[in-house]
């Protein structure tokens, strides 16, 4: 079945790249537009105990929906396509990377931040050079688990319309053709292992020498 | 709300048959991770390599963990089932053994001094001590899973996915809707119910 | 009662062995001590007659009984057990795990229930208010005295005690130590207790076994090892206080004369006062005899000549 699944990538080359290409597109902006989005509205509520639990609250509902549904929502309104696809999926990127930036600066050390406003910091300064820096470990924790939900996410993007390699699983399961679903199952695993794993690097690379203290 | 209150059943069928698959891959991932927990507890190798396997499941789309289990189990259930409670491993084998190694030294070794045998401080001693850990991760399991298995729906495994799949074939959107909702209900019902559990196993904290 | 011959341990990757051809009997219904400094062995040695370290070599038996031939586990379940932070089952009421060896041997509901009591009684706790709390509720000296009602609840010959008081505070320390030898007198068993106090020792021991790398250096009773040690080590080992220490086995009652004569009531000293603390209160007043009495009454006489020729 294998062997059957990656003739046909080879002798369908652009079919295939298209929906690789869909899949890290739609994937890769929705992460970004999370990112920015997530990150300032952390910055944002952190002081503003009345906003930050409105937002928290929405957050942490909005992460019991399934994402599917998150997905299947946005035909009514957006129609189908790409660029509803990219909507939901920065829906899914926005709670993990909000909750745990959120936290990440809110939980900074108390006795660093005393030192940084006792030496004569202005707030802005504390928030760019204390907070920011010690909250990052926690930020990119939060960026790592959206980066494998939106990748997740995706996979159920061919259900409106999406594209991306989920494609060639609905495809396989309509006709019944065990090897056109590997053609996307396993690019798809491989995709969000490589993914996981680098990121996984990345992190140990940026924060360890933390931990070396 | 138009379509909702003609269908009831239609919809009550859906809510148990998400259930039934929820909490049975909860149950097969406890047994499963249980079972390696005991294991690896005091082999860190063993467990460092046991807990490598469950994320690379973990990580691997519903959509396409489903798919590769698909031409070994066929569709329907099964596929369902086995990949859910794998998924269920992580979260799962992680809260087990971080619970099992917070037994403090003392009480194991005067359970070994007093004469208990190694399974009977496993399940009279080991266990109970760990059990609001591992109540916790079955809290947590339990909630990812009824998330996840909406996309079982797509490979004819039933549960609330089935409404949203129809709802988006018809564009039909409460349908879509009413299925999202209960879904997100559910989990949050059985939050709740999850964390008064944990209360209650833990009362001689 | 239990006999250690010849048993040595090298753990391994040990360069060294952590009991070194150790030789020991133990008599029946005595207490002994085994002390000395850190990692000499004492509680590697302790730990053999349970099992819960196998020996390299030699042979302990227990009764008669060869230990490296039998179950270890239901060696352990006729042996008590105490360790210093006693280990207390936390999910488990006090109830529950007075009787949790009694329940491993099968006794029936009605036989547990009055041994717990029973066992509560002798550790000086009242049953009805102890029998369904959870160890996080008791205090250290509380959980001591449960550790102690744990072991001796299946009525086993041997207890085996690990620094049993080392994590109470000294005041209590001294309290529990004579309410446990008030117990012992009760309730006869073969005790083999490790330590690093050597008032403990001598307080708590008919014997004390002095170790030192693995071997044993002296093995008396405290009045001798007080009065005659045996070599440098002991002596600096027991100190240079060790005149004083002695004292402390006798009370005015060992020396006083009776002599119902004087008739004052001031400051009457009680005969089970320790010599040693007798002394104290010579020094302190300034005088060379104490008069000697209880309930007001005076009945004897001790002199500072009679108490330091003991």
């Amino acid at each position: 079945m294998l062997t059957v699944a990656i003739d046909w990538i080879a002798s369908h080359p652009s079919e295939f790249l298209r929906a690789l290409g869909q899949h890290l597109l739609m994937s890769g902006i929705s992460l970004g537009l999370g990112l920015a989005i997530a990150l300032p509205l952390a910055v944002l509520i952190l002081n503003r105990t009345s906003l930050a639990f409105g937002v928290i609250n929405t957050v942490n509902a909005l992460r019991t929906l399934p994402s599917l549904a998150i997905l299947a929502v946005m035909m009514p309104l957006l129609g189908i396509g790409l660029m509803p696809s990219i909507v939901a999926l920065t829906v899914l990127a926005v709670p993990p990377i909000l909750l745990n930036a959120y936290v990440g600066l809110r939980d900074v050390d108390p006795d660093a931040l005393e030192a940084a406003i006792g030496m004569g910091m202005s707030r802005r300064q504390v928030l760019w050079k204390v907070r920011i820096p010690l909250a990052a470990p926690s930020m990119f924790a939060g960026a790592r688990t959206a980066a494998v939900q939106v990748l997740a996410g995706a996979t159920l993007a061919p259900f409106i319309g999406g594209g991306g390699l989920g494609d060639f699983v609905v495809t396989g399961i309509g006709i019944m053709d065990m090897s056109r679903l590997l053609v996307g199952a396993v690019p798809i695993a491989i995709l969000a292992l490589g993914t996981e794993f680098t990121l996984g690097q990345l992190q140990r690379v940026l924060f360890s020498e933390r931990t070396a203290s | 709300m138009k379509w909702a209150p003609k269908h009831i059943p239609e919809i009550l069928l859906a809510v148990w048959q998400h259930l039934v698959l929820s909490v049975t891959s909860v149950l097969i991932g406890l047994v499963v991770a249980l079972m390696i927990g005991v294991l690896c507890a005091r082999r860190p190798k063993l467990y460092a390599f046991a807990l490598t396997i469950s994320n690379v499941i973990f990580v691997i789309p519903s959509l396409a963990l489903f798919a590769l289990l698909i031409p070994f189990l066929g569709l329907g259930t099964k596929p369902a089932l086995v990949g859910l409670s794998s998924y269920c491993l992580l979260i799962l084998l992680r809260n087990i053994v971080t619970g099992l190694q917070g037994v403090p030294a003392d009480v194991l070794d005067a359970a070994d001094g007093m004469g208990y045998s190694r399974w009977q401080r496993l399940i009279r001693i080991e266990l109970p001590l760990a059990l609001p850990m591992i109540v916790s991760g079955a809290r947590i399991a339990l909630v990812t899973v009824i998330g996840i298995a909406t996309v079982a729906a797509f490979i004819d495994g039933g549960g609330l996915g089935t409404i949203i799949l129809i709802g988006i074939d018809q564009e039909y959107p409460e349908k879509i809707l009413v299925g999202g909702v209960l879904t997100a209900l559910l989990a949050i019902i059985f939050d709740f119910a999850m964390t008064q559990a944990e209360k209650l196993v833990t009362r001689w904290r | 009662m239990i006999r250690i011959e010849n048993v040595s341990k090298t753990f391994d990757n040990a360069k060294a062995a952590s009991v070194d051809d150790l030789s020991l009997t133990i008599g029946e219904g005595s207490t002994v001590a085994l002390i000395g400094p850190s990692g000499c062995g004492k509680t590697t040695t302790m730990r053999m007659i349970n099992r819960l370290i196998d020996p390299t070599s030699g042979k302990i038996f227990v009764n008669d009984q060869d230990v490296t031939q039998a179950d270890p586990v239901q060696l352990r379940r006729h042996i008590g057990y105490v360790i210093q932070s006693v280990g207390l089952f936390p999910h488990l009421t006090i109830g529950e795990n007075i009787a949790a060896v009694p329940r491993l041997l099968g006794w029936s509901k009605s036989k547990l229930d009055s041994r717990v009591d029973e066992m509560l009684d002798l550790v000086g706790l009242d049953p009805a208010e102890m029998l369904k709390r959870y160890p996080r509720q008791l205090s250290g000296g509380q959980r001591q005295r449960i550790g102690v009602a744990r072991a001796l609840a299946a009525d086993p010959p041997v207890l085996l005690m690990d620094e049993p008081f080392g994590a109470i505070d000294p005041i209590a320390r001294e309290r529990l130590q004579n309410e446990f030898k008030a117990i012992l007198r009760r309730v006869r068993k073969t005790v083999v207790f490790v330590t690093h106090d050597l008032d403990e020792a001598i307080r708590l021991g008919d014997r004390v076994a002095i170790m030192r790398s693995g071997k044993i250096v002296q093995h008396d009773s405290p009045e001798q090892i007080l009065s005659h040690p045996a070599d440098e080590f002991v002596a600096s080992f027991v100190g240079v206080d060790r005149a004083i220490k002695r004292l402390s086995l006798f009370t005015v009652r060992d020396v006083m004369t009776s002599d119902a004569s004087e008739a004052s009531n001031a400051d009457l000293v009680h005969p089970d006062v320790t010599l040693k603390d007798a002394l104290a209160i010579m020094i302190g007043r300034g005088t060379e005899a104490l008069i000697v009495g209880e309930d007001d009454r005076a009945t004897g006489r001790l002199t500072r000549e009679a108490l330091l020729s003991v």
